[in-house]
Parts: structure tokens; sequence; C-alpha cells
């Protein structure tokens, strides 16, 4: 296992690298000299002059690159043209927000998904079944910013019961004043892993419930609680991969449903900054992203040959 | 190689394990045709092509020219079954027209990628070795995004419209392409029968030819449908937050965004093209999980 990991860890190394190196080629298939996209149009000649010679952009490609990287890694992802603060800083703050909107969106959705699952799998062929499938169908096909929409119109327009948009005053802090800014982004934002998981789950639990352990588990006079618990050990590590994988989709892709609530996380920066054409901002959080993805991937991965060396990749 | 290699190639095939023939295709069409639900949402998704083919043609209004007297009219006004928009357009006539654009911004990039990364990938598959590598690793490191941002990120770089929103949508699908096709190829490869006739000196374009492609298109094909529905919502949504279609075109993505103000007088009205995305891709969904188990691919 000790190896497996190692190797893991080492694969994940030159990924990363060619993931910096997309990002910083964004700079580059935008429109334009490179450092009109990295400096605000008004600056100094002085400032282009400095700008250029740090950054080597008179130099070739590759050594750009190196340069580049060399900043990243200290944590330098230059500043925003918008507003000249350092990216770093607001991207800190701006993952936090889109962290919490989606674990909670991952986690209730892994929830949602291995209730109805796991009743599909138990009464398969019944309505139970056909609900729950129709669930995850709908779940995976619904474009969730309109969902956002219709939750907005329904519980903020008609009912109003809860906030449309933002993340609640000030700082976050897991109180009602600011929970309630999240419950409809999050249930936005979680029926694709709900989906996902109801199928997964669904699909890996019908196949446990076949095979012949199952009668014998039976057979020897287990009661229902306790082949449950066997059902559940099979089935874990495929529904936690599954919500492991989509807790990095979600962060990846808050990006619509943080414009619809206005919810201050990484998507509305990626909004912000594309429209403002903010290239450092926007390569900056999409490296980030990216980078929080590998590492979610890698992390899923290894908690998962843990639980079922079965699935262990060479 | 000559025609002789082809021949010899053809006899070499046993004959259980021939490609699939016209009767499996029959067999296919037999299922699809017993199965209700996937017959209904290929019915709705043929009345929808139908629409917006004929938009100019049907639509009563022209969706460009709008009453400022006319704002924000909803559904059931007489003369505007749908309602009006926030600048007094003509809802049934936008809704036709925005499925022209929606349709294709989210349709080509599947089309594109399925043909790009269908190649490439049997490419790989059947090539193996160094070009596997070359083409496989390259695919992981896309495959390390996240498919929305990297979307968003190569749109929002490359800047808003529709040539780049097709681009970059094209760019996140392509890997996804070649890895199931990659996969297909490899496990086909190594079949008795196509081993047979490499072993005949069939050269590699016959071998892909005759004995790999009619195993693998149909599950790439199956696949690539599974992405139109994905496809579909990130087309809009690539609209929807100012990335893609621009205004004033009519495209249901762009639509929501433009309608987002209404929610409050006409909530209703406000949601019309959001319910256009979620009825095509819903019916995409269904319809290529019907294709999977009617052609008996797994997933």
């Amino acid at each position: 296992m000790l190896q497996y990991t190692f190797r893991r860890v080492l694969y994940a190394i030159p990924i990363a690298l060619a993931v910096s190196l997309v990002c910083f080629l964004l700079v580059h298939i935008a429109p334009g000299d490179p450092i009109d996209a990295i400096l605000p149009p008004d600056a100094s000649a002085e400032t282009v002059a400095m700008v250029r010679k740090d950054y080597g952009l008179d130099k070739p490609l590759p050594i750009q690159f190196g340069l580049w990287l060399m900043h990243v890694v200290q944590g330098d992802f230059g500043r925003s043209i918008a507003n000249r603060r350092l990216v770093s800083e607001e991207l800190v703050s701006a993952a936090g927000k889109t962290f919490i909107l989606a674990s909670s969106a991952a986690g209730l959705g892994f929830v949602i998904g291995c209730v109805l699952g796991g009743l599909a799998a138990a009464f398969r062929g019944t309505w139970v079944d056909r609900l729950a499938v129709g669930f995850a169908v709908g779940g995976v096909s619904v474009p969730h910013y309109w969902l956002g929409m219709v939750l907005v119109i329904i519980f903020s327009v008609l009912l109003g019961w809860l906030p449309s948009i933002g993340a609640g005053p000030g700082d976050w802090a897991w109180n009602w004043a600011h929970i309630r800014h999240l419950i409809l982004p999050a249930v936005t934002l979680s029926v694709i892993p709900a989906g996902l998981v109801t199928r997964t789950v669904r699909g890996v639990v019908v196949e446990i419930l076949s095979q012949d352990f199952m009668t014998t588990l039976k057979g020897k006079g287990l009661n229902r609680a306790r082949v449950m618990l066997h059902v559940v050990k099979n089935a874990a590590p495929s529904a936690l991969a599954v919500m492991g994988l989509q807790l990095g989709y979600l962060m990846g892709g808050s990006i619509l449903v943080e414009t619809v609530f206005a919810w201050p996380g990484t998507g509305m920066m990626l909004n912000q900054a594309i429209f403002q054409r903010d290239i450092p901002m926007l390569q900056g959080a999409t490296l980030v992203l990216a980078m929080i993805f590998v590492a979610l991937n890698l992390i899923v991965d290894l908690i998962q040959t843990a639980l079922d060396p079965r699935m262990r990749r060479t | 190689m000559t025609h002789a290699s082809t021949v010899t190639a053809k006899l070499a095939i046993p004959r259980t394990a021939a490609p699939p023939r016209a009767s499996y295709w029959r067999e296919v069409g037999k299922k699809l045709l017993r199965d209700k639900v996937t017959m209904a949402c290929l019915g709705v998704l043929a009345l929808m092509a139908l629409v917006i083919v004929f938009a100019p043609l049907i639509a009563p209004y022209d969706p460009l020219q709008g009453s400022m007297a006319r704002r924000l009219r909803p559904p059931g006004t007489p003369g505007h079954i749908l309602g009006t928009d926030e600048l007094g357009r003509d809802m049934l006539t936008r809704l036709m027209y925005g499925g022209r654009l929606s349709w294709f911004v989210g349709l080509t990039p599947v089309v594109v990628a399925a043909l790009v990364g269908g190649a490439l990938g049997i490419t790989a598959g059947y090539a193996g070795g160094r070009l596997n590598m070359l083409i496989m690793r390259t695919t992981d490191v896309f495959y390390a995004f996240p498919s929305v941002l990297l979307a968003v990120a190569i749109s929002g770089a490359l800047g808003p419209g529709i040539g780049n929103a097709i681009v970059a949508m094209t760019m996140v699908f392509i890997p996804m392409m070649i890895r199931i096709s990659e996969t297909v190829t490899t496990s086909t490869r190594n079949l008795d029968y196509v081993e047979a006739a490499r072993s005949t000196g069939a050269s590699a374009l016959t071998v892909v030819r005759i004995h790999v492609l009619p195993n693998v298109l149909g599950p790439i094909f199956v696949y690539a449908t599974t992405l139109v529905s994905v496809s579909m919502i990130l087309a809009s949504g690539l609209s929807f937050i100012g990335l893609g279609v621009k205004p004033p075109e009519p495209e249901w993505g762009l639509m929501l965004n433009t309608l987002r103000t209404a929610i409050y007088t006409q909530p209703l009205l406000a949601t019309l093209p959001g319910l256009c995305i979620f009825m095509t891709s819903i019916c995409f969904n269904m319809a290529s999980d019907g294709l999977r188990a009617a052609m008996d691919v797994k997933s």
C-alpha cells in the first residue's frame, strides 16, 4: 500500500506540471500581447518594462513558463488587473466560500443518492425504483442554473422564506444568518451528485444482492440489519468515490450557480475576471481549482484502494 | 497492401465472431420501437428539430423586433401565447429561434469531438506503444480539469462569442471521446479474429476498416449521444454567464439570463427558456439510455 501510495503521488507530479502548463498557456491563447493581458491598459512604461523583464516575456516560451512557475509555487499569482489586489489573497477567501458550497452540496447529494439508490435497489422494478431512477435522470439532465432560478422564485419571491443572493453578512460562520443563504445554492448544486450517486448506488447494490454470498448470509440466519451491513460495506467504496470526484467537479463547476445566487466564491471571481479581461485572476483561479481537483482525485483513488484493494490501478 | 490480402483477411474471419451484421441493426431497431419511453423522447426531439428548422416559416413575429409598449406580458396574453420578454419581443418566436443557436452550439462540439477524438482514440488503441502513450498521457492532462472549469477558462481567455464557445467545448469533449474510443479499440484489437486477420498479413488500415471499425463505432456513437445532454446544458450555460451567444441574438441560455430581472414580476415567463433547455437535455439523455440498452453496450 505504501509503495502504491508513493507511486500514485509520483504520477500526480507530471500531471500537476502539465496542468500548470495549460493554465500558463491561457494567457497566450488570449488575443493580443500577453503584457496587455497581465497589466492594466494605463500601466506606465516603466511598469511594462519591469514586468516584461520579471516574467521574461522577451524570452522564449519554455523559459517564460519556468519563471511563471517559480512565481506560482511561491504563491504569487500576480495582481488583479481590475482592482490591483493580490490574486492569491482574493483566491483564498473565494475558494473557502466555494468549498463550503461544494462540500454541502456533495454531502447532501451523497445522502439523497444513497437513500434513493438503496431504496431503488431494494424495491427493484416497483414504482419506488422507477421514481428514484426518474429522479436520477432528472438530476443529471436539469440545467442547474435554471433550477436555481426556479427555487429562488418559489422560496424567495413567492414564499419569502430564504434570501436569494449573497453569503450573509461579513465572514462566514455556521449560524442561521449565514446558513439560510447557503440552503438554496447548495440544494441547487446537489441535484447533480444526488442523481449520479443514486445511479451508482442502485447499480452496485443490485449487483451485490444478486451475488451468491448474499444467499449464504441469509441462509446462515443473519437478520436483515446484519445483511444490510454487508451490502453497505461492499457498496461504500464506489459511492464514496463518486462523491469525492463530484466534490472536485462542483468546486470547479460552481460558476453557474454562483452567478445565479451571487455567491462570493471562485465562480463569481472567474465570472468577474472574464468580463474585466482580468487574465491573471482567471489564470490563478483556474490553476488553483484544477490543482484541488488533481489532489481530490488522488485522495479518492488512495482511499478507494485502501477500502478495496481490488481497485488498485498500476 | 494489395487487394488480395483484403480477401484473405475476409476469409480469415471465423463466422461466429463476425462483426455486427444487418440482422443486428434490425434487432436494435425492433428493440427501440418496443421501448415506448425512448420513442416518446425521440418524438419530442424530432418535433423540436422541425420547429427549430422551420422557425422562419411558422414563427408569428420577428425575433429581434419588439415593442416597448408591450413589455413583459405574461403567458396567455392574446396575440402572444407565451407572453413577451423584457424588450417586448414575442416569447414564442424567440424560443423557436432560440433553439437554433442552442442546438447548434450544443451539438457541434459533440460531433466534432466524436470525429476528432474517435479518430485519435482508435489510432491510439490500435497502434499501442509509444503513440498510445503520447495520446493517452495528453488526454490525462485534460482529464485533470473539471469539465465546466476547462470550458469556462478556455472560452473566457478567448473572449465571448459563439465560435470561441464551440472551440472551448470541443476541447473539453475530445479527451472524453479519445478515452472511450481507445478503450473499446484496445479490447477489440485483442480479439482472436482480429489477431488472425493481422497474422494473414492484412495492412493496419484494412484490419481497422474491416474488423475494428464495425465493432467500435457502435459504442463510440452511444457514448457521443450521452454527451449531447451535457453539451446542451453547458452550451446554454456559457451563454447564460455571457460567454457564447451575444445579445440580441435569441438563445435559450442568454434569454434565461436577460429574464432574470423579471423573476419578481413575471416568474412563469422567466423560467420558459430554461424549461426548453431541460426538455431537450432530458430527452437526449433518456433517448441515449434507450439506445444503449437496445444496442446492448455496457457503460
